[in-house]
């Protein structure tokens, strides 16, 4: 979403249902903060004026926006570890911090609580080529690793949009993903181990360099808790072969559900494709005059799907997904021929976000998975939805692993279209959920989706959330109000939910 | 064949008794972790596939089936749950393999079993059922618990149903021997693992390296070609005998004194010298049955960044390497919020868990 869209986000949701630390800054609980942190940490590593703390008070997700009492930026583990018990002494929430990517709000600050801004971990510390792991900070780009160990043939698989600029730290906060999940995984995958701060500024080591570590699988817990298990500050990533060729095949289909059939036809076949890409034709509308990329845009739906390997195994794949795409009603089928070809089929994919943004003053991205076989109907539905709300939508889906990406667009400059565009989205959401999938696959749950949370698991399951959390941060201070809702929170949000879209209680309180 | 209610009610009478209970199926796996101690809860009346989608690559299964009837199910389709469980009997459950977390010889290429779990309801020690994750690939909503159930050892709930990522078979599969010295055959795995190659299990053992590749029939034939070594025979029953442990190398016994260690290292880690080795996972796992006691193989396997299990025979009152006093607390808490009563397999993890 555009950076614009603040201006019209006063009648959202988010309002009626105060999120945690929300509101002015306290100045005298500042200056203790700042106070207490000011003994060790050097001028260029702390922000409280609101000049300086401005730039942090929001991540990718704009729609929320809230100034964070202090920031901290610190440069060493030991100066996190005793920001940390600082905080914890004082009873101060911490909000972890990477690049600021993340899309569904999970780096929001906290407007009584510390930005803990990790950017200044940005070193490589180690490569391994033999053992194939390279050792760094959180800061540290997730392209910057790729291209740092390329020379040896070697790269970090997973590959979110946003890769040039995200961090490691925030990628294992989300568990991100990429465009090639379905074969390489996701961040939890590809992360071997970590090391960080506990709230109570304790060091732990979670995971291992070896295939496993002792005890329960706390990786597991840790990777994708949005920064509210522990404080990263250092991970062993895994390193993989780059594959000698990789070689795309580019489908066309004159109705969404034979293209999601395609798909699904792929896989029977037992073939696990490097990367499985679908988009719409209102996405490819909108790529094609911005790239040039090729796309059929008498197409209703265009499938990209990509091999990877050995020259010999592309030959074959490649040879076996022709024919399987043949067999599923294909209108027409390009194979790319050159490196060059490749990079131009895949360049509309990757460019489906701006290109969008290109043609509408905003979006909105979601982010639901859902059973591969429902496609159809989940397409359908939101092209029902597209005239319930009267905004447009166009749908980019990473068909591999059932992951869809609606954008929704809209103009933040008019408020009405600011509450029609989150009402689409959560009705997507609980579309999502209500076919068997899930609110997010890849973008966190963070402030965004923590309602829908509500209606994905049930109130034991919730309460097993807050129990895992209480395990590793009894305190409740990092990240708090993040990617769980309460229980109290779910009664509220299932009082008004009954109401739809006649918000019932205009008159809560905003802190 | 749905027996929650009834496994409902057990843990209650269990909790509000602070009845210890020892979860167990086929007890195929009774061997492994410390002493097990408690009333049996044998949860094999919850037992069948709920769903299974070929094309979505997914598999819902209730906990008390059988791991042979579930792999039979898969194969029929050309598909399998590629970390290749072991099973150590006939009458494995798909709980036991999630509980015990163990995978074969695929796991260096797949991932761990915790890999494939995308969702799993659980029985905690209050008699709740709660459900984690999902049956998609793709899911970031809430903490990932039911990965975490893997390997857990029945030490949080009652593990009912999972939902399991599947793999296609591999179209072709192929496996080569290569003569070699015990750190020639660590070195070489370890630089094929860094090139593209289609390996999907080693193992090293008197003075062999054998080396699987599995894929695209074309890809496994360019990567014989340029590897080299000599074609196997047979080589379906090497890994299975590799995975269940009927290898000869297994079959030596193991008692009260005599000890098969698993030591999980980095994978480039040089040969440990504690005894009688056997390398699977491109150097990562290592079978060990050394004449050393228990404190220096524990020693070595922390100073080179792994751990030790004694993973049969034994005196099976410390089993598990011991945590680091951060990591300690956290499972002590984490076990006390999902079992308040300290019923579900008490001690058969980690004494006090």
């Amino acid at each position: 979403m555009s950076p614009t869209a603040a201006t019209g986000a006063s009648r959202l949701l988010a309002d009626r249902i105060p999120l945690e630390g929300v509101g002015r800054v306290d100045v005298e609980r500042q200056r203790s903060v700042v106070d207490a942190l000011r003994t060790f940490l050097p001028d260029h590593c702390l922000l409280w004026r609101e000049e300086d703390t401005r730039p942090y008070e929001c991540d990718g997700l704009t729609i929320y926006r809230q100034l964070p009492m202090v920031v901290a930026l610190p440069e060493t583990e030991d100066e996190v570890a005793r920001i940390v018990r600082i905080c914890h002494q004082q009873q101060v929430p911490i909000v972890p911090r990477g690049a600021g990517t993340g899309l569904s709000g999970g780096a929001l600050p906290h407007g009584r609580g510390v930005l803990l801004s990790l950017a200044k971990f940005n070193r490589i510390l180690k490569v391994d080529p033999l053992a194939r792991t390279a050792l760094v900070q959180p800061g540290v780009r997730n392209l910057a690793i790729s291209e740092a160990v390329a020379h040896l043939g070697l790269y970090y698989a997973p590959d979110p949009s946003s890769q040039i600029a995200c961090t490691i730290g925030g990628n294992i906060a989300e568990n991100s993903g990429g465009v090639h999940c379905l074969k390489y995984g996701l961040t939890l995958q590809n992360v071997l181990r970590v090391r960080g701060v506990t709230s109570d500024g304790a060091i732990v080591e979670i995971g291992s360099e070896a295939p496993d570590a002792a005890g329960y699988d706390l990786l597991s817990l840790v990777v994708g808790s949005e920064g509210m298990l522990v404080v990263i500050t250092e991970a062993t990533v895994k390193l993989v072969p780059k594959p000698l060729k990789q070689q795309v095949i580019m489908a066309s289909f004159d109705d969404v559900e034979k293209g999601g059939d395609a798909v699904a036809a792929v896989i029977a076949a037992g073939i696990i494709p490097a990367g499985m890409e679908m988009m719409d034709k209102p996405a490819t509308a909108a790529v094609e005059p911005f790239v040039k990329a090729g796309y059929d845009l008498d197409a209703e739906a265009i499938l990209l799907v990509e091999s990877d390997g050995t020259p010999e195994e592309v030959a074959e794949e490649i040879d076996r997904i022709k024919s399987v795409l043949d067999g599923s009603g294909a209108t027409r089928i390009a194979v790319s021929n050159s490196e060059a070809e490749r990079l131009r089929f895949w360049a509309g994919r990757k460019a489906a976000f701006p290109a969008v943004g290109r043609i509408s003053p905003d979006y909105y991205c979601m982010d639901g998975t859902i059973p591969r076989k429902r496609l159809g109907e989940v397409l359908k539905a939101i092209s029902t939805m597209e005239g319930k709300y009267r905004l447009r939508c166009a749908n980019v889906f990473h068909a591999g692993d059932g992951n869809l990406h609606p954008l929704i667009m809209f103009d933040a400059n008019d408020p009405d279209s600011v509450v029609r565009a989150e009402q689409f989205g959560f009705e997507i959401l609980e579309l999502s959920i209500a076919v068997g999938g899930t609110v997010t696959g890849e973008h966190g749950v963070g402030v965004e989706k923590i309602h829908q949370l509500c209606q994905q698991f049930d109130a034991a399951t919730l309460e097993a959330f807050f129990a895992v959390r209480r395990a590793f941060d009894p305190a409740g201070l990092l990240n708090p109000g993040k990617a769980i809702p309460t229980l109290a929170r779910c009664a509220e949000y299932g009082r008004m939910h009954v109401h739809g879209g006649a918000l019932k209680f205009p008159e809560l309180p905003r802190y | 064949m749905d027996a929650v209610a009834s496994l409902q009610e057990r843990v209650r009478a269990a909790a509000a008794a602070r009845t210890p209970l020892a979860i167990r199926a086929g007890g195929s796996k009774d061997f492994y972790g410390n002493e097990p101690r408690g009333e049996v809860l044998d949860p094999r009346g919850h037992a069948g596939i709920v769903e299974y989608e070929p094309t979505e690559l997914v598999v819902t299964v209730r906990a008390g089936t059988l791991l042979a009837e579930l792999e039979t199910t898969l194969a029929a389709s050309r598909q399998m749950l590629a970390f290749e469980p072991p099973h150590f009997g006939e009458s494995a459950t798909v709980g036991g393999a999630i509980a015990s977390g163990l995978a074969g010889p695929r796991r260096m290429a797949v991932g761990a079993l915790r890999d494939f779990v995308l969702g799993a309801r659980l029985l905690d020690g209050r008699g709740n059922v709660l459900a984690f994750g999902g049956r998609v690939m793709k899911n970031v909503a809430g903490y990932d618990v039911a990965r975490t159930l893997a390997g857990s050892l029945g030490t949080l709930g009652v593990i009912l149903d999972v939902s399991l990522k599947v793999l296609p078979r591999p179209v072709a599969e192929q496996t080569l021997r290569f003569e070699l010295a015990e750190a020639d055959a660590i070195r070489r795995t370890n630089e094929w693992g860094g090139q593209p190659l289609p390996i999907s299990g080693t193992a090293w053992f008197d003075g062999q390296l054998y080396v699987r590749l599995s894929g695209a029939a074309a890809g496994v034939r360019a990567a014989h070609e340029k590897i080299g070594g000599s074609l196997v025979a047979e080589d379906t029953l090497l890994w299975a005998e590799l995975r269940e442990q009927s290898q000869a190398f297994f079959n030596a016994g193991t008692s009260r004194t005599r000890v098969l260690w698993r030591l999980a290292v980095p994978p480039t880690t040089p040969p440990l010298e504690l005894g009688s080795t056997l390398i699977e996972w491109g150097g990562g796992q290592r079978w060990i049955v050394p004449d050393a006691p228990a404190a220096e193989i524990r020693a070595k396997a922390a100073a080179v960044g792994g751990h030790a299990t004694a993973f049969r025979g034994g005196d099976r009152s410390a089993v598990f390497q011991p945590l680091d006093p951060g990591v300690a607390a956290i499972h002590r808490r984490l076990k006390s919020e999902f079992d308040p009563a300290g019923i579900f397999n008490p001690g058969r993890f980690y004494p006090d868990i």
